[in-house]
């Protein structure tokens, strides 16, 4: 327990609550084929990409001229090399990083941005809802990807920027659910009874709001994932985001796209990998909502 | 049980929960484009007295304006008008002033799902009043389980579990310990047995009747089951579209009612001795709207006596000449000009 400086912090309620509900979802995760052959694939990606140093046969930068575009199989190049000669599985596991990142990053912050400026907005209600809520829907008027496409040409080509542009897109649709679920946990008689003993709007907010609304955001979020990892590839695809010498899926699939005649398994490779960690994402999202719809 | 009402107490003497002239009023969008905001009197002019340790029942039908009465009462909606005092104290929208006296009046609600938060454990949602208030996290799991206790349920087996994971009757202890947890001098449950079976119902019932006894409680207790206000209640308050028409100890008002809106409620509750027939018709028909209550006495469209008077001035609570309780009607009082002001009616 830790000691609490103030009256209104509840570390207790809040630790001794989340385990209890998130590791009975966690079992019935696991207990889905789907979700689990999912979550494998996923964790070999991630630790590829982690460990992509010790993995990795070459270097992801240095090519050889004469050992351009060998195909998949070669001894010594496993899958392949690249138009520059670079090795394709040092490149694909270094690729991952960058990819990876920029897929989860930005959910991961939107979903921290969006997810409290739709509690707030949900639990105020009122003018607070409706200023928040407006300027939300003055970003979901463009298109997500043209909005990307548009805060990453603003800014300029690079990592940190796709990552910035990627949050901002992804911020709305988060604040949103976030928005609904707070309206309908609002209304009920437990917010009521908290309100009775005498607890304040934030402490309210932070034990029976978020533990209420936590769930839904975070579903969400997971499915979100995969639309962020395309949407990343995208934006390096059309030269918006990781700039060439850069490891990145979608850039790889951009400066392969000539030799797709004459190597097109190589040349698809990348957009496999995009895939598989797109599909993954998406299945284990479902996987997720249907471990958490059992009360 | 001795009918101590506020004119029976003496001038002076504090009394538990004190109300005066509350008036709430909501404003309800018109329907159609561009049509006038409308305005529901939900509660117009309500006041009472309750000394401590009485029940004080309020009773009405549907939408009379008693749940907004319970929300006002609790602070939990400013009032347009009016003063509410608990154990001397006034209830301001001060923050600070609020929550104090947020410790001395609890609420019990009518739905026992929806007022525990479906992912607290029962320990932590009892826990949680107190530690608001800044009770060290030991005290507060001590109070919560001798509540638990007391109220009826294991602690060893039913602080750790969720709500979802027990009864409509358990849950409902679960609610009452909750409110009991801050230690308060009055409690208001707002149809808080309504929605359990009847045999859950008297077990509850027994149950807050001993709390009371024990912690030294004053309930006020909305419902709209006559029998059981008039089993559990020391006082009754009859409302009618957010007033107040009788108020009284309840053996008087349960035997000779007063006002013909109280007789025509006691009419309508069945009885179980077969030979006690119902002797008045039921009343009939629904409540008008509260949005545009008739002038005058709001109850005389449905009233089997009204005259042109009860159209034109609004009746004040007065003493019924047939005992203890107060009521508001032009039949009570013989200057009323009601033609049948001060007769003896069947």
């Amino acid at each position: 327990m830790s000691t609490t400086v103030s009256p209104i912090a509840l570390p207790a309620a809040a630790a001794a609550v989340t385990p209890g509900y998130w590791s009975q979802v966690l079992r019935r995760l696991l207990r889905d084929p789907v979700s689990v052959l999912c979550l494998v694939v996923l964790a070999a990606i991630v630790c590829g990409a982690v460990f992509a140093p010790w993995l990795a046969p070459g270097d992801p930068t240095v090519g050889s001229v004469i050992k351009r575009l060998k195909p998949v199989g070669t001894p010594g190049h496993l899958l392949g090399t690249d138009e520059l000669g670079r090795d394709m599985l040092t490149r694909l596991l270094y690729g991952g990083r960058v990819s990876l990142l920029m897929g989860t990053v930005p959910v991961a912050l939107a979903l921290l941005i969006g997810g409290a400026l739709g509690m707030v907005a949900g639990f105020a209600g009122g003018r607070v809802n409706a200023v928040i809520m407006r300027a939300t829907d003055v970003l979901f008027a463009f298109p997500s990807v043209l909005l990307a496409v548009a805060i990453a040409g603003a800014l300029g080509a690079g990592v940190g920027n796709t990552l910035l542009a990627l949050t901002i897109v992804l911020i709305p649709p988060i604040l949103r659910v976030a928005e609904s679920a707070t309206t309908q946990v609002r209304a009920l008689d437990f917010i009521e009874a908290a309100r009775a003993t005498g607890a304040d709007d934030f402490t309210i907010l932070r034990v029976h709001v978020f533990s209420n609304v936590i769930g839904p955001v975070f579903v969400y979020a997971t499915s979100l994932l995969s639309v962020a990892i395309i949407m990343a590839a995208g934006l390096s695809f059309i030269g918006l985001g990781a700039k060439p010498p850069t490891p990145e899926w979608g850039l790889m699939l951009n400066t392969l796209r000539n030799a797709l005649y004459s190597q097109p398994l190589l040349a698809a490779l990348p957009g496999v990998l995009i895939f598989a960690v797109s599909l993954c994402f998406n299945l284990l999202a479902d996987g997720l909502r249907s471990a958490m719809e059992v009360r | 049980m001795s009918a101590v009402m506020q004119e029976a107490a003496p001038q002076g003497a504090a009394a538990m929960v004190e109300v005066e002239g509350l008036r709430k009023q909501f404003r309800v969008r018109g329907a159609g484009f561009g049509a006038p905001a409308k305005v529901v009197h939900a509660v117009s002019g309500v006041s009472f007295s309750l000394q401590a340790g009485q029940t004080l029942g309020i009773v009405g039908e549907s939408g009379c304006g008693k749940s907004t009465l319970a929300r006002l009462l609790m602070g939990l909606i400013p009032a347009d008008d009016g003063r509410v005092s608990i154990a001397g104290a006034n209830l301001s929208q001060d923050a600070a002033s609020l929550k104090a006296l947020r410790r001395r009046m609890q609420m019990v609600f009518q739905d026992s799902f929806a007022s525990l938060n479906p992912r607290l454990t029962i320990e932590d949602a009892i826990m949680f009043g107190p530690r608001v208030h800044g009770v060290p996290p030991d005290e507060a799991r001590a109070r919560c389980h001798r509540l638990l206790e007391r109220v009826g349920l294991d602690p060893a087996r039913f602080a750790g579990r969720y709500p979802h994971e027990v009864s409509g009757g358990q849950r409902q202890r679960v609610n009452i310990a909750r409110a009991l947890a801050l230690q308060p001098q009055v409690v208001l449950f707002d149809e808080s047995v309504s929605a359990l079976d009847k045999s859950v119902e008297i077990q509850v019932l027994n149950l807050l009747r001993d709390l009371k006894e024990e912690f030294g409680l004053t309930y006020l207790f909305i419902s709209h089951d006559l029998n059981v206000v008039q089993y559990i209640s020391d006082v009754v308050m009859v409302m009618y579209l957010g007033k107040v028409v009788e108020i009284g100890p309840a053996e008087v008002l349960y035997e000779r009612p007063a006002h013909p809106y109280t007789r025509a409620l006691l009419a309508s509750m069945p009885s179980m001795d077969p030979q006690r027939r119902t002797l008045q018709a039921p009343i009939s028909g629904d409540p008008p709207s509260p949005i545009d209550p008739p002038s005058g006495c709001r109850f005389r469209t449905r009233c089997p006596h009204a005259a042109p008077v009860c159209g034109e001035r609004e009746p004040a609570l007065v003493d019924a000449q047939s005992g203890g309780a107060r009521a508001a009607c032009h039949l009570l009082d013989t200057a009323s000009g009601h033609p049948l002001a001060g007769k003896e009616l069947s």
